[in-house]
């Protein structure tokens, strides 16, 4: 029967089954270890929360109390709020900079542009995914913090404002592919009834293509997020990597990543340290993860509202 | 005799292990060919990889890995067995000792294998020429942030350091600021290399490391309290004039092969400490 499959009704559909149960144990391959990961992360983070011996310095009150970052040292203190603040201002400076580039770009791209000139862009910015984020950092390490020094006159040559510009080189694909296909999954009835009305070919795309897409460009910005949030190297070579509680953009930053990358290989396996860079991966995964999934929604929102009207 | 039994030993192991890859061949290699890896301090890297390729220049069939990733990646995976040699720039804990105690039962062995001098760097327009021990500490400990309190000009100056996973981190912190923390405002950047290249470009920055280093900086002399300031030099270093030399280390435990200790005892001949000066480090 085996060797006649495709002779007889059976014989098909058990090749068909066949066939589903290979392509269904991939995808649980791929969910399984994402589970994996996720278990072994979040089990070596766990002390954080249970065992009194790492609660004594690095249990969740400390972590999230007011203070400084000095793991290394007689008296280790692991308040993450340094951290943070460095990630949230690495994330901030990233979308100013990029949103704004990549969304209006998006819009060029999907209202105006002829579709040769089209054919170009799209592909060159999505060339821009693919420089390893290394080379970015290196960028930012040795040319634009020279630039953004002359601009600004820090006095600290790599600080969050750099870091963030290079996080932006790097979100800006993401950011501006997503807005992309929102922008041109909008109907061309939108635009047609716009243009119909007498609404001038900016006008539409400003005030008719573009709000209805807003769900879809919300979720691109999220995307964009969760990649600044979660990119290391980056951050790593052109943040100064000085975990400070300050205010200006052109002071020092370290931020959660950056953290984890620098100190997790040197990091005695069992101890508070090590349990307490386990936690901020947790917590760098979970954010993400969320932002992923928030994306993911928006996105879905809108396709059904834009398939329902 | 026990080295005998040991060394069949652990060929025929390696034979069992290596005889489903390879057929042919590896069967009948000498245990002095057995594969040698090397693994720890960055500071070292450069050496560790200078005496690699020579010594498996002079002698075909040996085959040395040298890697990085700090003293302590390289004590533990020591500890763990999965280096032959760790290379340190700082001496092993009594902790980390005790571990290779119970992992191997004998002490580790310890082994001089050249002198660094860790350096301070300025960028090469600073007036400031030398340093007291004391206002190193200060300056970063974030007493002292201005240089004129060091008798430079009127400017803010930038700390920049190494990660607190690295060998020249913890040696700074404990001969220098006395075991106190370093000011949250330092820099730390990954690697030496790294470190200079920030104070190339940076007027106000001061940094620290490996005296192998420092093409475009300049080194600030070094004063120990109530003495004259010495510039780090290699007679410096070695008479022990310069405040700020250390020995770098290379540890092996009794599970050592007989491949690792032919090329420890080369690596301390006359021969392997004449390599020493070519990557900028002084014979131990």
């Amino acid at each position: 029967m085996i060797a006649f499959p495709s002779k007889t009704r059976a014989g098909q559909r058990r090749i068909d089954r066949i066939a589903e149960i290979a392509i269904g144990l991939s995808a649980l391959a791929t969910v399984a270890g994402i589970v994996l990961i996720f278990v072994f992360v979040f089990r070596e983070a766990l002390p954080v929360l249970v065992d009194p011996a790492t609660r004594k310095t690095g249990g969740l009150a400390q972590l999230f109390a007011r203070g400084a970052w000095q793991p290394v040292s007689s008296d280790p203190r692991y308040s993450l709020l340094p951290l943070i603040l460095g990630s949230l201002k690495a994330t901030l400076v990233a979308v100013v900079t990029a949103v704004p580039i990549a969304v209006l770009a998006a819009v060029y791209t999907s209202e105006f542009a002829p579709n040769r000139l089209r054919e170009l862009i799209k592909p060159v910015i999505e060339l821009l995914a693919g420089i390893p984020s290394v080379v970015l950092g290196f960028f930012a390490l040795i040319i634009l913090a020279t630039w953004i020094q002359a601009l600004t006159g820090s006095t600290v040559r790599l600080n969050a404002l750099n870091a963030g510009v290079a996080l932006g080189f790097a979100i800006l694909p993401v950011v501006y592919s997503v807005s992309e296909d929102a922008l041109r999954a909008v109907p061309p009835s939108y635009r047609e009834a716009s243009l119909a009305l007498g609404a001038s070919e900016w006008q539409t795309a400003f005030f008719v293509t573009l709000p209805a897409a807003w769900a879809g460009i919300f979720a691109a910005v999220m995307l964009g997020v969760g990649r600044a949030v979660g990119e290391t190297m980056i951050v790593l070579m052109a943040s100064g990597n000085a975990a400070l509680v300050s205010a200006p953009l052109t002071d020092s930053i370290r931020t959660l990543s950056a953290t984890v990358a620098a100190e997790l290989a040197e990091v005695v396996v069992g101890s508070t340290h090590y349990s307490v860079l386990f936690f901020i991966g947790s917590l760098l995964f979970f954010v993400t993860f969320l932002l992923n999934v928030a994306a993911g929604l928006m996105v879905d929102r809108m396709r059904q509202r834009l398939a329902g009207s | 005799m026990n080295s005998t039994l040991f060394s069949t030993r652990s060929l025929a192991l390696a034979a069992a292990l290596l005889v489903p890859l390879c057929v042919l061949g590896c069967a009948t290699r000498k245990p002095e060919d057995r594969r040698v890896s090397v693994k720890g301090s960055d500071t070292m890297v450069i050496l560790g990889s200078k005496w690699a390729e020579i010594y498996m220049q002079a002698n075909a069939g040996r085959t040395i890995a040298v890697t990085g990733g700090g003293s302590g990646t390289g004590i533990a995976a020591l500890i763990n067995g999965t280096t032959d040699i760790a290379e340190s720039s700082r001496p092993m804990a009594d902790a980390e000792r005790a571990e290779i105690q119970k992992a191997t039962g004998a002490p580790v062995e310890e082994h001089v294998v050249a002198r660094d001098g860790v350096t301070v760097y300025v960028h090469t327009s600073n007036p400031v020429k030398s340093i007291t021990m004391e206002q190193l500490a200060d300056v970063y400990t974030g007493k002292i942030t201005n240089w004129k309190e060091l008798g430079g000009p009127d400017r803010p100056i930038t700390l920049y350091g190494r990660e607190n996973s690295s060998g020249t981190y913890v040696f700074f912190k404990e001969h220098v600021l006395g075991g106190k923390d370093y000011a949250p405002a330092t820099q730390t950047l990954p690697g030496t290399a790294a470190v200079v290249n920030a104070v190339t470009r940076d007027e106000n920055g001061i940094g620290y490391g490996g005296i192998a280093y420092g093409e475009g900086v300049r080194h600030l002399s070094v004063a120990k309290a109530g003495a004259p300031p010495v510039e780090p030099s290699e007679a410096t270093i070695l008479d022990g004039s310069y405040p700020l030399s250390r020995p770098l280390y290379w540890y092996l435990t009794k599970r050592a092969p007989a491949s690792a200790r032919a090329f420890l005892q080369w690596v301390t001949s006359p021969e392997g400490q004449g390599h020493v000066k070519d990557v900028g480090y002084f014979p131990a």
